[in-house]
């Protein structure tokens, strides 16, 4: 049973679900750290998914699509940006309004671009193909776990370290902080704490963006309603539970990256499809209750 | 008071500001599909409140009782300070448990429908019960927990009419039809069934709990002032749970409601694909949470959907786009309507700041 789920394909499939979780999640940190309370992160993947598919399908090019995704997802970022911060509007009403509206908006630009409904699957969407890293492909376990995987999963790697580096050490990073801990402090110091928090929801809807890009330009090259099917759910979950700090939140990512590929795997071996699909949301909750349980008691 | 400030450009410039910004996204998403605007907006109409014998009139009442009974059941979570986003997943138990026990239980018509609502509103409130346990209990904010709590119960319905209680023979994805004697009924001489005087009797009870009631009242200043309610020593957890529990017993009616005044049976989906529970949700606090003014938003929001679905049959302009619209309103409105969250006792626990 274990070798049945447990192979080099099941190695390699790991990535590409943790991509887009850490990618959105790590978005999603940028603004928990600058004070911004976006849980709108499913409705920015959802836009970055459409986009570069868009992008992909028009360029002729998975870096095409890429660069789309960064746009569709930044601009997510700058409706929150404009609502939230400039006009005051509440974040989780504002959250729940771009959820919606992605959700909307990428339905209706699909029959009115495509003129599909459900979903578009065409030979012109150019994805990433997979990068084979010489040497370490052939070790056991590892090789396929690193070796074949598309651009957006080293990127998202690499964003891990870089992220914790940038809030420690970056200027910016260190005002986004500040921004979420003291913005009376930032203030006046002379940096407006709202410029700042621009920047975090610019930088979370590039991330997110690209985990988008993941999810319909990597995985697959095709679009589907609603595709991001409760993956930015998790990475709120993820980055809340963390408090939008890198290495944990890379840590609960490669968890959920896991389960959500365990899932598929098994669909394969002929479990109900309700059940497989219930297993993120299922493998969320349980480490959200663990982490909060255990939290409490340590309080206490 | 500077000069030219008037009563006019303080209250009525924004509101027409904000009808323009709704009339050019509209406009815009209009001509993308190089539709005529003039045929577009007569299909709105058509789909929203005519048709023949009025029968889309009708569609859109049916429409506006589900959503207000989802605003009403959010509305009571809202004001006391909980901020309950799993209206979905406590609509589908009801829903659920309503067409299994009206398919599986044999009996007179009459005393399976009261059976199968009671056992809706159980479902609904145990559902809701279940993030109200995850917050008190272990400590996860109820914000992230009703709202994973949506995905486990729309996967176990979806099994349970694709597996062990499908009507096989209808080749859908779908339960057999509950017995036709337990079919709500329409009202005389129309196509709308009665169960919108459901929704009357719950938005009646929801308005007089809140404001006549002890408990309706500590409810409320639980959520506006929860630091004082625990001072002064009110049982703030029980009254959390008794709350959350009048929600979900009130979105598991609009399931039963839906089960038996429109589809007859539960069809995966159903109630998720409509997005009910979201608009409700948008529909309270387009009107920042005034009890009296939810029926006219929900219809509101209902005549949008199914304008857009005229539309759609009309001039060819994709439904979806009455999200959008929806989206927009909700964006535009929800910075003029100010302060329709604060001082939720949920957000600090949630981690995130006002």
């Amino acid at each position: 049973m274990l070798e049945l789920l447990f192979d080099a394909s099941f190695a390699g499939s790991i990535p590409r679900f943790v991509t887009p979780i850490l990618l959105a999640a790590l978005g999603g940190a940028l603004c928990e750290r600058a004070g911004v309370f976006n849980i709108a992160l499913e409705g920015f993947l959802l836009a970055g998914a459409f986009a570069a598919v868009v992008g992909s399908y028009f360029t002729g090019s998975a870096y095409g699509g890429a660069l789309a995704a960064i746009v569709g997802g930044v601009a997510m970022g700058l409706v929150f940006a404009e609502f939230n911060l400039r006009r005051g509007g509440d974040a989780i009403v504002v959250s729940i309004a771009i959820n919606i509206l992605a959700a909307g908006l990428t339905t209706y630009l699909l029959r009115v671009i495509f003129d599909v409904s459900g979903a578009f699957n065409d030979a012109g969407i150019v994805g990433f193909r997979p990068v084979h890293l010489p040497g370490i492909a052939a070790l056991p376990v590892i090789g396929p776990l690193l070796s074949g995987q598309t651009v957006l999963f080293y990127l998202a790697l690499a964003t891990v370290p870089a992220m914790h580096l940038f809030f420690a050490r970056h200027r910016l990073g260190l005002r986004m902080r500040a921004a979420g801990e003291n913005p009376a402090a930032l203030q006046a110091g002379g940096v407006s704490p709202r410029r700042v928090q621009l920047w975090s929801l610019v930088g979370c809807g590039a991330l997110c963006g690209l985990g988008g890009a993941q999810l319909s330009i990597a995985n697959v090259n095709l679009f589907v309603e609603n595709m991001s099917a409760g993956r930015g759910w998790i990475a709120v979950v993820a980055v809340l539970l963390t408090r939008g700090r890198p290495w944990p939140l890379f840590a609960i990512a490669v968890v959920f990256g896991v389960v959500d590929s365990l899932s598929f795997r098994v669909q394969g071996l002929g479990m109900p499809q309700q059940f497989t699909d219930m297993m993120p949301y299922l493998a969320t909750l349980i480490v959200l209750t663990a982490l909060s349980w255990w939290r409490r008691r340590k309080e206490q | 008071m500077k000069p030219g400030d008037t009563v006019f450009s303080r209250e009525v410039v924004p509101w027409l500001a904000v009808f323009f910004w709704i009339a050019v996204v509209l406009f815009v998403l209009v001509e993308l599909v190089s539709s005529d605007f003039g045929a577009a907006v007569r299909g709105f109409m058509q789909g929203a409140f005519g048709g023949r014998r009025f029968a889309y009139l009708m569609t859109t009442l049916s429409r506006t009782a589900l959503i207000t009974g989802m605003a009403l059941s959010v509305l009571l979570s809202f004001r006391a300070g909980l901020f309950n986003i799993g209206g979905e997943g406590q609509l589908v138990a009801g829903g659920l448990a309503a067409a299994l026990v009206a398919v599986l239980v044999p009996g007179p018509p009459l005393l399976i429908l009261a059976l199968a609502i009671l056992a809706a509103m159980l479902a609904g409130a145990v559902w809701a019960l279940l993030s109200g346990f995850l917050q008190l209990y272990v400590g996860v904010p109820i914000l992230v927990g009703s709202l994973l709590l949506n995905y486990p119960i729309r996967y176990i319905a979806s099994y349970l009419v694709a597996h062990p209680y499908r009507d096989v023979a209808s080749g859908m994805v779908q339960s057999h039809l509950v017995p036709q004697a337990t079919w709500l009924p329409y009202f005389p001489g129309t196509r709308l069934d009665i169960g919108i005087l459901f929704i009357v009797v719950a938005a009646i009870f929801t308005i007089a709990y809140s404001h006549t009631t002890v408990h309706g009242y500590q409810a409320r200043l639980n959520g506006l002032a929860p630091d004082f309610a625990r001072t002064v020593g009110l049982p703030v957890g029980k009254l959390a749970m008794q709350t959350l529990a009048m929600s979900g017993a009130i979105a598991g009616l609009v399931g039963a409601i839906a089960v038996f005044g429109i589809h007859h049976r539960y069809i995966d989906g159903m109630l998720v694909q409509p997005l009910y529970a979201w608009t409700g949700i948008i529909a309270v606090l387009l009107v920042g949470m005034i009890p009296w003014l939810v029926p006219f938003s929900g219809f509101f929001f209902a005549a949008i959907q199914t304008g857009a679905a005229g539309m759609e049959r009309t001039a060819g302009v994709p439904k979806e786009i009455a999200l959008v619209a929806q989206a927009v309103i909700i964006l535009l409105v929800a910075s003029r309507v100010s302060g329709a969250l604060l001082s939720s006792s949920d957000r600090k626990a949630g981690g995130g700041d006002a």
